[in-house]
Parts: C-alpha cells; structure tokens; sequence
C-alpha cells in the first residue's frame, strides 16, 4: 500500500511538474505567425510567375509551409531550390520527385515579329531586344517561368531543355544492386 | 647524385593501396617507334585542366607544325599548338575522350605531309635563363603535366616561385598497369629528362630534385642514375610498387615523408610535383624551342595485335594508333584513353588522343571484368584500400540514399577518384561512379544555385526599377496636374482682373 | 549517346564475393569434419539439415520479395550461415532446433533487415541466441565424444535426430557448463577441473559443440583465411586478447575462483568465434580503430559473461552486443583522412614545410 502511494505521489509530481514547465514554455516562447513564410520565400526565384498555382512566390510559400504544395511544386526554381527548401523544412525529397530537366525559353528567329511583349513581360531581364528587331534569350538570366511564350502573338517562343555539354554533364547515379 | 632510400619503416607503415596485375610487357620491352602522321589530326581546345582554349586560326588556314592555333583564356589555361603543317579544315564539335561520349570544342588539320616547322628560338644553354623567362618560355610552348591530369606546367613554375619551393619532385612512378612510356621514355632519353628537370629545379628556385621511380622498372631507375650521376643536387629513389603511388600527395609522403595539407596544394609544404614526360618536354621547349606537339603514348590492351609505345603526334585519332599497333585482334569490351584504372571510356576510335593521353588501351570482356554488382558486404576491401582514408563503402551508401551533404562530410571531397576502391570490390559496386555522380552533382547545383541567385537579383531590381518608374510616373502626374491647376488658377485669376479691369 | 557509361576503373580483382564465401568455408571444412568422426551420424544429420533450412529460407524470401533468387543465392552467404549455426550447436541436437534455428538466423536476422549487408546482428549468432534462450535443456545437452566407440549408424542418427533426446549414458557437460556448476555449488576450482586436461581441448577429444571441440582445427582454418588475406588479424587478436587478459589477470589473483586464460582461449566457442563469427565483415566495423574496440569488448564481455553471467558460455550474447554497437564505431572510429587530423581539420601546412626542410 505505502509503495503504491509513494508511485503514485512521485508521477503526480513528476506530471504536474512538467506540466508547469511546458505550460510557461508555451506562453514564454510563443510565435506570432509562421516565420518560415518568409524564409521560404526568401529562398524561392521571386519570378511570381504562377506556374505552381497559387498567387505569387509568397501564395507558394504558404501552401508549402502548411504542407498543401510540395517543395518541388516551382519549375523555375527546379531542384536546387526545391532542396534547399525541403532540407529547412526537414522534408525528405524523393529522388523521382525531380525528374524534369530545367528548360529555357527559346526565340524562333523566322516568327519573332519584334514586338516586345516577352521583353517587357520578363521579370527577371533574360530577354534582350528592341521594337521591331529580333529578340534573343540570355539563357543564364532565364528562370524558365514560361511567362513569355503564354503572351508570344506568333508563338514564336518555345520552352526546350538545355543541350548537355561535356561542361554541364554530371555522371548519372550507377543503377542499384540486385 | 646523392643517395637516398626510403626507410624501411615508412615502407612497413604504408598500408593503403592495391597491387593490380600489371600488363605492361610486351610493350615494356619494345623500344619507342614513331607512329607517323594520321591523314586528319582533331586538336581538342580543352585537353588541358582549367579553361578551354580559344581558336586563333580560322578554317581554310595554312598553319606549320608548332605555330599557335588556340591561346590559352584566363589564368589556368595552355596554348594550343598545330602538331604538323596543314590547313585547318573545320573549327568547332568533334569526338572527344570524354566520359559523357559528348562532343567538344577542336580544330580540324589536314596535314600537308611535309610536316614543316614554323620558326623555332633555339637557346644552347638555356639553363641561364632566368626563372621568368623559363617560366613564360614553358607556357609559350603549351607544356602541361604529362602524367594524365594535363594541368599547365608554367602555371605550377609560377605558383612554385611564389610560395618558396625547395624541392622538386619528377614522378616516374607510373603506377597504372599497362602503362609503360614514362618508363621506355625514362630508358631512351633520360638525358632530356634530367636536363629538363633542371630547367624546372632552377625555375623554381628550389635546392633538391628528387626522382622517384617504382621499383618495378630497375632498367629506368639504372638509366636515369647514369644521367643524373653528374649533379649532386639530383637524386633517383627507388619506391614499392603500389597502386595509386603516382598520385602526387602520397608520392611527397613516401619519397619526404610528410602528408600536404587536405585542401591545399603540394607547394605550401615546399614541394612542386611534376612527370617525367613533362621535364622532357620543358627540355625539347627551351633547348629547341619546340612547341609540345607530340608525346610517348602506350597503345596496348588484350585486343590489340602488338602493343607498343609510340611518339604520337598530338591530336591523332585512336583508329590510327590501333591500326600501327597491328590493328585489333577482337572486339575490344572497352576503349580507354589514358591507364586502365583512371582512364576515361570513350565510345569509338574517332576520339583523338591529348597532351594529357599517356596510353590508348582496347580492353577484352576478360581484362575488364564481370561487373554485375550485387549487395554490399560490408567487407571493408575499399577502406584498405584507400590512399586517403576514406569509408568508400560508407560514402557510396550515403549518395545511394541521396544524401549528397553526409557525404561531403565523410570525405568525398578527398577523394582522389583513383579506383582503388572499385578495383577490390568483391561486390563489383561501380564506388567511383557514385562519387564522381555525387561530385558533378554538387558542382551542378552549385552553378544552378549561383545562377538562381543572379536571375534573383536580376527580378528584384527589375521590380524595383518598375516601383520607381511607376512613383516617377505618378510624381510627374501629380506635377503636371498641380501646375496645370496652377496655371488654371492663374489664368483664372487673369480673367477675374480682366473682368475687373472691363467692369472698372 | 545512348551507351551506358563506362565509369573507371576499368580493370578489376579477381575475387567476388561468391570466392570469400567459398574460401570461409573451405576453411571450416577441416573442423567440422573432425567434428563428424567424432560425433558420428547425428552431428553430420544435423549440419546438413540446419545448412538446407538456411538456403531455403533465403530462397524463400528471395523469392517472396520479388528478388532474382539464382544470383543471390549463387554467393553462399545463407549456406555459410547455416553452416556456422550447425557449428555451434549440440552435435546430437534434434533436427527441429536445426530447421527453427536456421530459419531465424535467415528470416529474421538477415532477410527482415533487408538481405545480405543490411543486417546488424550476426544472423547465426542470433540463431543460436534465440534457440539458447527458448530451449535450454535441447541446446545444453552435450554428448560425450566416446560415443564414437559405440558406433551409430545412419537409421539411429535419424532417430535420434527426429525423436531427441540424447541416452543419459551418453551425455556429458562441456567444460565451461561443469566449471560454473561446480563453482555455484562452492567447490574450489582444482576439483571442478578435474578430468579436463587442455590436450583434449586441443585435439577435440570432449563433449561440445562442432566448433568447439578441436581448438587446433578451428584455429588453423582462421590462419587460413588470414594467410588467404579473407579476414584481417586484428578481430582474432584483438578478440583472443580482450578475453584471455582479463582472465589471466584474475587468474593469478584468485586461482581458486577464476579460469586459467588457456581455458578460456580453448573452450566454448572462444576460436570459432575469433576467426570466423566476430570477422563477420556485415556485423563488424570495418575501419582499422572501430575493429580494434569491437574485438577487445567482444572479449571483455565474454569474459565476464562466463564469469558472472548466467550461462556458462558468453560468446553469443558478446558478438550480439557488439554487432549493436558497430554502426557507431563506424561513424565514430573512422580512420583519419590524409592530410588531416582526427577531427577532420586540414593538417598545418607550416610544421609539414620545416620538416621537409
């Protein structure tokens, strides 16, 4: 009898100990809003471009931090971004979730009719060209946002994946064991 | 020629490395023959580490053997030279030894067939140049390291001369099997070698120069004795025979007994390593002011009829290389330029063979292997193995889960990519591919990230310069309106003192 | 392109793992066979039945998992298994503890972990483990080897094997079982060892397991494989070391209360253990420092098993012990990189040039 009463005294102050500790915690070191809203959005290509859906890079943001979108959900962005995402959100990524190469938009010289509506519309500066003159891609500034070809009158622009070079080539993964 | 020998000790201590069976007989054996002009010759731009090089000739030129047709771009980069005279029939994609099978960058030569010299500075006594001029005389002539990695050699007389080197190391060490041109090269002209060697010593500006030769070539090691039994400041040490002792890091730690620094360079512990192939060749440039425009190359392999060295011009194609050696007596399982253990793979005989190229071998299924892989067994073979160190097996689980950073942790970065690892491996796993997947998968997203950050700062600014567009926009409105308010009131107020004016 | 890629090296040694496997076992060829002249019928029966069940297990899961069940099996590694089990168990063991056993070394300690290489415990440890603990009385029943006098043949080997139950004439208790009885009734020492004399240990002529009873066959089959370069030394010594000091130390303190180190080193499972269950290479570190600390505690607590422990033998439960501790020598005790120190930091390029100088 006396040990049960000493068990059942010592987890009642243990609990309520606890208790007290998590209870001040919660009030102490509560978060107003969700931080990581912002440090996603920091991270993600601020083309705002809408190819994932939802309104703007921050609409992203959110559903990927509530878990409604995957971090691999922004094409622009591709799989460095979608990585470095799911490893400050500790999620684990499989390795099929990125299978799509990155593409650029390409300008087919014979249709472009110079009008300037991708130059404009660009957000990040990738196309160069003036009114009435031949647009060309600056394919290192290129997020891939797709924005361009949606507006293109002639439907000149086409998204195409870049070429492997012996520069860019990376070995591929050996297949796994038997 | 001072004595020295590896103590014992450290020959007792030295655990890491393999002994694979070592193929280089017949071509050992055989003198080095000259393997003539090919009818088309493809000088890739980028057969030296650093950056590729850019094209000074243009298509349909007429150029001479050793005049320049690619300068060297930025700091780690060499000079391109036309290995024989002939006209440049195409600038641009060509077969290259890459493991990808990816086409590159090369000029296209017909040769004329007279194989005429452009001008040549000879220089008799070229050891009284001063070290700059060795130095500037070395890049002209486009030498890189001979041995396989093919980095520029005037680059590393420059990062020599800063850093304070004291000695000199020539590797003859020549570990790869089948591999045996430093070897016939050290037999047939250890004159040039250690002529060479001193052009690099007093480049330098280092006090000893040591040459280091396994002890698997005694007839190198007595020839190379002979040459250098004039100078005091040269020794030639005999090494054990063991696989990767040509990797520049453990040969200074064999031959000095000291370990570089991981993640610096041979030069902050005074020491500059260089191939024997390479001291020639600074000989040949300065003595004779000959550009590098050929090398001693070893064609050999189970398919190949009569394996051989040969005096191979630069830029000439596998195909020809196979047909001197006799052609192939079967269907090879794999072409590889350079050493079966660090070679690169290529796809077919039109690949031309670079500065960098010290063997063409044409393999049979049996010298290549089974290569079914099957499960890990832990056996721990590759950590034995390593010359760095490293857990092989422990790195390839972490990439094969996709955990690219823990790799990084473990050592992925010192790897040397050697194969030692994959060479013992009972389980056939391919060790090296996961780590040079891993490695080109880093330096992938590296770029991509640095990319990504750019195209980054690019929107922003964009966004920024429309917000300010857009407030310029409105302030000019709001300008415009105010004065035009302004001018109605004036005018306004014109007309009522008109009006007053009429009424007074 | 569409070749697939040639990755180097491009030359390879000749030994796979389907060698390894097969030169182990050439290696437990001369024991175990010394085992069946002693033990007769029954002990073969056994080994048989206990490698069979074994093979089939793994064939089973292969083929359960939807693996190629040929290529894997080609290798050995379940026969091996089956074949150390065998080894260690009683030698006139009914065939049911053969079969359960088997099938617990392959299913659970190996194929739920996910096959060859996944596993964290030694699957024939674990084995016997499982059969040591549920059936006490079938797995400490020895039989004395003069049974070979007697003679059986085949029909009584298969009665034996599937009644059980070993004639009391006939059995015996292994030495290190009879020590710990007799110590825990208080006997001093010198009486409890009486009738054990070390050249029996030697020459196997004693009740025991298959690799226990001949020392000399068991060890010369280990230096076998270390001169085939299959294992390294350092398991086997650092094994043999980590249980024979700490047992000559107590030895010479307390001769009436502790083992002699020569007991120890050539009872039980101690040389069986050393050369062929502890150099497991799945189950064991494989960096030179991480292999040094698994084989000295796995001697250690052998040692102390046997001493204080509950049963008489502890190599079992000290190799389990250690295999659970494996992962993290190899995190921790990983060898250090050249050109850099322990923790991974670059070495001082400074010190390295004065000592060139």
């Amino acid at each position: 009898m006396e040990q049960m009463i000493t068990a059942v005294m010592s987890l009642a102050a243990i609990g309520s100990g606890l208790g007290v500790v998590l209870g001040v915690a919660a009030r102490r070191f509560a978060v107003e809003g969700d931080s990581r809203v912002e440090e996603i959005v920091a991270m993600l290509p601020a083309a705002n471009c809408g190819q994932c859906g939802f309104p703007g890079c921050e609409g992203a943001a959110q559903a990927i931090v509530e878990g409604e979108a995957s971090p691999t959900c922004c094409p622009p962005g591709g799989k460095v971004v979608a990585l470095a995402i799911a490893g400050h959100l500790g999620i684990t990524l499989g390795d099929d979730d990125m299978e799509e190469a990155p593409k650029i938009a390409v300008i087919e010289d014979a249709i472009c009719i110079g009008c300037t509506k991708c130059y404009r519309l660009c957000p990040s500066d990738a196309i160069v060209g003036a009114m009435k003159q031949l647009h060309g891609v600056f394919a290192e500034a290129c997020t891939g946002c797709n924005q361009c070809a949606e507006k293109c009158p002639t439907g000149a622009i086409t998204m195409q994946e870049l070429p492997a070079t012996a520069g860019t080539w990376v070995m591929p993964k050996p297949p796994m064991a038997a | 020629m001072a004595h020295v020998v590896i103590p014992p000790i450290r020959r007792l201590l030295t655990r890491w490395g393999i002994h694979p069976d070592s193929h280089k007989f017949p071509a050992a054996g055989l003198d080095i023959v000259d393997a003539g002009l090919p009818p088309l010759l493809v000088l890739p731009l980028s057969q030296q580490a650093g950056a590729p090089a850019r094209a000074v000739v243009k298509v349909g030129d007429h150029v001479l053997r050793g005049q320049l047709v690619a300068e060297a771009v930025g700091h780690v980069s060499a000079h391109v030279h036309a290995s024989t005279s002939g006209t440049v029939l195409a600038i641009g994609d060509a077969p290259m030894p890459h493991p990808s099978g990816l086409p590159g960058q090369g000029i296209t030569l017909r040769p004329d067939g007279l194989d005429r010299w452009a001008p040549r500075e000879v220089e008799p006594y070229p050891i009284n140049l001063a070290p700059e001029e060795i130095a500037r005389r070395v890049a002209a002539a486009g030498v890189v390291g001979m041995g396989g990695a093919a980095f520029p050699a005037a680059v590393k007389l420059a990062l020599g001369q800063r850093s304070g080197i004291h000695t000199v190391i020539l590797n003859g060490s020549e570990c790869e099997p089948y591999l045996s041109c430093d070897d016939r090269l050290m037999q047939e002209c250890a004159g040039d070698i250690i002529e060479g060697a001193r052009l690099l010593l007093r480049a330098t500006g280092a006090q000893h120069l040591l040459v280091g030769i396994e002890d698997n070539k005694p007839d190198a090691i007595d020839a190379m004795k002979v040459a250098a039994h004039p100078y005091p400041e040269i020794s030639v040490v005999r090494i054990p025979s063991r696989y990767p002792m040509g990797a520049e890091r453990q040969l200074i730690h064999t031959l000095l007994g000291v370990e570089p620094p991981a993640g610096g360079r041979a030069a902050d512990v005074g020491v500059v390593v260089h191939n024997v192939g390479t001291a020639a060749a600074v000989w040949r440039a300065l003595r004779h002011g000959e550009a590098l425009t050929e090398r001693v190359i070893t064609v050999a392999g189970g398919a190949v009829a009569a394996p051989r060295n040969m005096r191979v011009r630069v830029g000439t194609p596998l195909s020809w290389l196979v047909e001197r050696a006799g052609g192939l007596t079967r269907e090879p399982a794999r072409l590889v330029v350079g050493g079966p253990m660090m070679g690169v793979a290529v796809p077919d005989l039109d690949v031309p063979v670079g500065k960098g190229a010290s063997g063409v071998l044409a393999l049979t299924a049996a010298e290549v292997g089974e290569r079914e892989p099957s499960a890990c067994i832990r056996c721990g073979s590759c950590v034995v193995a390593c010359p760095v160190g490293l857990m092989p097996l422990e790195m390839a689980n972490r990439i094969n889960a996709g955990e690219l950073g823990q790799a990084e942790d473990i050592g992925l970065r010192d790897c040397l990519t050697c194969g030692a690892c994959g060479y013992v491996c009972p389980s056939r796993i391919p060790l090296v591919q996961y780590f040079a997947h891993a490695r080109g998968e880093l330096m992938a997203r590296e770029r991509e990230r640095k990319r990504l950050d750019e195209v980054r700062e690019l929107t922003e600014a964009r966004a920024a310069r429309h917000e300010r567009e857009a407030r310029e926009k409105a302030e000019m409105h709001a300008r415009r309106k105010a004065e035009r308010a302004a001018a109605q009131a004036a005018e306004a107020a014109a007309k009522a003192a008109a009006t007053q004016e009429e009424s007074a | 392109m569409n070749s697939p890629v040639q990755a180097s090296p491009h030359a390879l040694s000749r030994r796979t793992s389907g060698h390894i496997m097969a030169l182990v076992m050439a290696a437990l060829v001369p024991a175990t066979l010394a085992g069946f002249w002693q033990f007769g019928w029954p002990a073969f029966c056994l080994w048989a039945v206990t490698v069979l069940s074994c093979v089939l297990a793994e064939a089973l899961c292969l083929q359960w998992s939807g693996r190629r069940v040929a290529p894997v099996l080609s290798d050995g590694s379940a026969a091996l298994t089956g074949w150390l089990l065998a080894m260690s168990l009683p030698p006139w063991a009914p065939w049911w503890i053969g079969v359960l056993g088997g099938f617990i070394s392959i299913v659970i300690a190996k194929q739920v972990f996910g096959g060859l290489g996944c596993n964290v415990f030694n699957p024939a440890m674990v084995g016997r483990t499982v059969l040591l603990v549920s059936f006490p009385v079938h797995m400490t029943q020895w039989v004395s080897p003069q049974v070979l006098a007697q003679g059986t043949d085949l029909a009584q080997a298969i009665a034996i094997g599937l009644n059980g139950g070993i004639p009391d004439a006939l059995t015996s208790a292994s030495l290190l079982g009879h020590v710990k009885t007799e110590l825990g009734r208080g006997l001093p020492l010198v009486d409890a060892m009486h009738g054990f004399l070390p050249e029996q240990s030697m020459l196997g002529l004693r009740a025991g397991s298959l690799g226990e009873t001949s020392a000399l066959l068991i060890g010369a089959g280990g230096l076998f494989l270390v001169f085939k370069r299959v294992i390294g030394l350092r398991i086997p010594i650092g094994f043999l070391a980590g249980l024979c000091i700490p047992a000559a130390i107590a030895h010479a303190a307390a001769p009436q209360a502790f083992l002699p180190a020569t007991t120890h080193l050539l009872s039980g499972g101690a040389l069986l253990c050393a050369f062929f269950i502890a150099t497991d290479y799945v189950t064991s570190p494989s960096a030179p420092f991480g292999q040094w600390i698994f084989a000295l505690g796995a001697g250690l607590l052998t040692w102390l098993i046997r001493t204080w422990g509950g049963y008489p033998e502890g190599v079992g439960f000290a190799i389990l012990l250690m295999n659970a501790a494996t992962p993290l020598l190899d995190l921790w005790a990983r060898p250090r990189i050249f050109g850099r120190r322990i923790g991974g930091k670059p070495l001082d390029a400074r010190r390295a040039r004065e000592v060139t100088r």
